[in-house]
């Protein structure tokens, strides 16, 4: 790969990195937001308690001012994939395009009837109806963000298509397994599931600071224990499906699991990395320690990869020869990275004897060529590989942002189970200044917990754009560097002065809440 | 209809925070659609007048990209 377009790569990977860590900044607040706020609405029509509704309304503001902020922030990455990613956009054909669309009529219609609705309804329609539209904003926005989780699964695992080396793109066999395989749902629910975590810590932060500040405490106290109950249900739904998410990614994307885990060489038994030092000079094939200072817990990667402590997790090295798990958890030998790179090339050669073949229209040869297409096309991105290790993720990156990850969200749930306690039984001790600066730094633990989990997801499934069809080197446009450069750090600002005009309004209207009775607005 | 629109109309009337953020809407997408996708977002196969130029293209960079 020349120099050239590695620079080229290398920008066009951070801008879109750039765009989808601060799109996903906005995002999850909408979705886990809009859940409180339609509780809270749940539990004043059911009581009739206008204290209920003064706080629905001050926390729908709240999720007002995120919601006007976010919306159409997720328009840029589907500008990038017409501009820098044009080879890519190409390629998957329509199954990218059914799902966006999907999710682009569906927040349409949501955002231009319900949060209407719920925004300018109070009075005007019935409690009832009113309560209607406030869940139906949250179905819309859960909706929404299932749409982009299939199109982004499928690019973790993508099934029910097959390549046309006529159009030179994917085409959609099997709607429901594109839509609904395993990891799909996986995906889907555990970021949903996230999204809740995020709301509830977000309300149990803000709910402290009001405590803090001695201002509308009775309001706080209620808002905390709504939030610590979200955060609760968000974090272990959270955990459950990261667990049925472990045992997709130890058998579709193997390589994914062994860099999350920092392992080179796997065994039965294969313990899990609870704290450990990654040596960065390791590379596949030596014999160099992988972990210093390890501290690890017996079986655990065996468990967590197939639910059975007898399982052989495969590292690098194993992976890099062949050695993979099948979906029934069977260790078996299969093709070596090495083999994938020989078919992969031999799938590129054919896709060009096709193109000759068909601008001298023989019909033959084309049908020749697509069947030896076809019959390597599995392998199809390893033949732009130039080395088998070419198909290690980042490990450092994926083992230190997965430890993040779990480490928080091991925090976050001691920290909504202590609310919810607290709350019932020892109401004084949460009005504590130590535990309410603890509350308020949920916040951006919860941002870093949330943004660490796609780091995992995104950098441990490199270098594939499309898992082990289309490598990043593959899917990028022949643009100049120049103009991606420049793109970047227009997006730094916008999204930077997005980020920033988010952040004033709020802590403007928290400001202003504090001189005001939350409870009668 | 004349309801739906009137409830539109109250509902914009009454905003407060909404006419900052309403604004800041605007500026945005006017950013991101009219300066953004004009000048800096071409879309880079869209130049070509059919799907089978775009194909043929697609298939030129893949293959010679391999090697």
């Amino acid at each position: 790969m020349n120099e050239l377009l590695m620079t080229v790569i290398d920008w066009s990977r951070a801008q879109f990195a750039l765009t989808a860590m601060y799109h996903w900044l906005f995002v999850p607040l909408t979705i886990g937001l809009s859940l409180v706020v339609a509780i809270m609405e749940s539990i004043y029509v059911r009581t009739g308690d206008d204290r209920w509704k003064g706080i629905t309304k001050f926390w729908m503001t709240l999720f007002g001012i995120n919601f006007a902020i976010g919306v159409a922030t997720g328009i840029i990455l589907e500008f990038e994939f017409g501009t820098n990613w044009s080879n890519y956009s190409w390629f998957v054909g329509d199954i990218f395009g059914a799902p966006l669309a999907i999710e682009g009529i569906f927040a349409f219609f949501i955002e231009a009837t319900f949060v209407a609705v719920m925004f300018f309804g109070w009075n005007k329609v019935s409690k009832r109806f009113h309560l209607i539209s406030t869940w139906m904003v949250v179905i819309g926005v859960t909706l929404s963000a299932l749409w982009i989780l299939v199109a982004n699964s499928w690019m973790q695992y993508p099934v029910g298509m097959e390549f046309d080396p006529g159009q030179m793109r994917n085409v959609m066999k099997d709607f429901g397994e594109v839509a609904f395989n395993g990891m799909s749902m996986n995906k889907f629910f555990h970021t949903v599931a996230s999204t809740w975590t995020l709301a509830g810590a977000f309300v149990v932060g803000i709910s402290c600071w009001l405590m803090w500040r001695r201002s509308n405490v009775e309001g706080a106290r209620r808002s905390l224990k709504v939030g610590g109950w979200v955060g609760l249900a968000g974090i272990l739904f959270t955990m459950w499906t990261g667990d049925g998410s472990a045992v997709q990614v130890a058998k579709v994307q193997p390589m994914k699991l062994a860099a999350m885990e920092g392992l080179y060489d796997g065994k039965v038994g294969q313990e899990l990395v609870g704290f450990g030092i990654l040596n960065t000079d390791k590379v596949p094939g030596d014999d160099l320690e992988a972990i210093h200072c390890e501290i690890s817990i017996p079986y655990g990667l065996s468990i967590l990869a197939n639910h059975d402590p007898n399982t052989f997790v495969p590292g690098i090295n194993d992976l890099l020869n062949g050695v993979a798990l099948t979906p029934e958890g069977d260790t078996i030998n299969t093709v070596s990275y090495s083999d994938r790179m020989a078919m992969g090339r031999t799938a590129q050669e054919a896709l060009r004897q096709y193109g000759v073949a068909k601008e001298a229209g023989d019909t033959a040869a084309m049908a020749e060529a697509a069947l030896t297409v076809k019959d390597n096309f599995q392998y199809f991105g390893y033949g732009y590989l130039e080395r088998p290790e070419d198909a290690v993720p980042p490990v450092a990156l994926t083992f230190y942002a997965f430890r993040v990850m779990v480490m928080i969200g091991g925090l976050l749930l001691a920290l909504f189970i202590a609310c919810i306690v607290l709350g019932k039984w020892r109401p004084m001790w949460i009005e504590h200044r130590l535990a309410l600066i603890i509350g308020m730094m949920a916040i951006p633990l919860v941002y870093v917990c949330s943004q660490a989990g796609w780091i995992v997801a995104e950098v441990g499934r490199q270098p594939w754009v499309i898992q082990d069809l289309m490598p990043t080197c593959a899917g990028i446009s022949a643009v100049e560097s120049s103009s991606v450069q420049l793109t970047f750090w227009l997006f730094l600002v916008l999204f930077t002065g997005l980020l920033v005009a988010e952040v004033s309004i709020m802590a403007r209207y928290l400001k202003r809440s504090l001189s005001n009775d939350i409870e009668k607005l | 209809m004349k309801r739906i629109v009137q409830f539109y109309i109250d509902g914009f009337r009454r905003m407060t925070i909404g006419r900052s953020l309403w604004l800041l809407i605007i500026i945005k997408l006017a950013v991101i659609f009219l300066v953004l996708k004009l000048f800096f977002f071409p879309d880079v196969l869209g130049s070509l007048s059919s799907d089978d130029e775009r194909a043929e293209a697609v298939r030129q960079t893949l293959t010679e990209r391999s090697r």
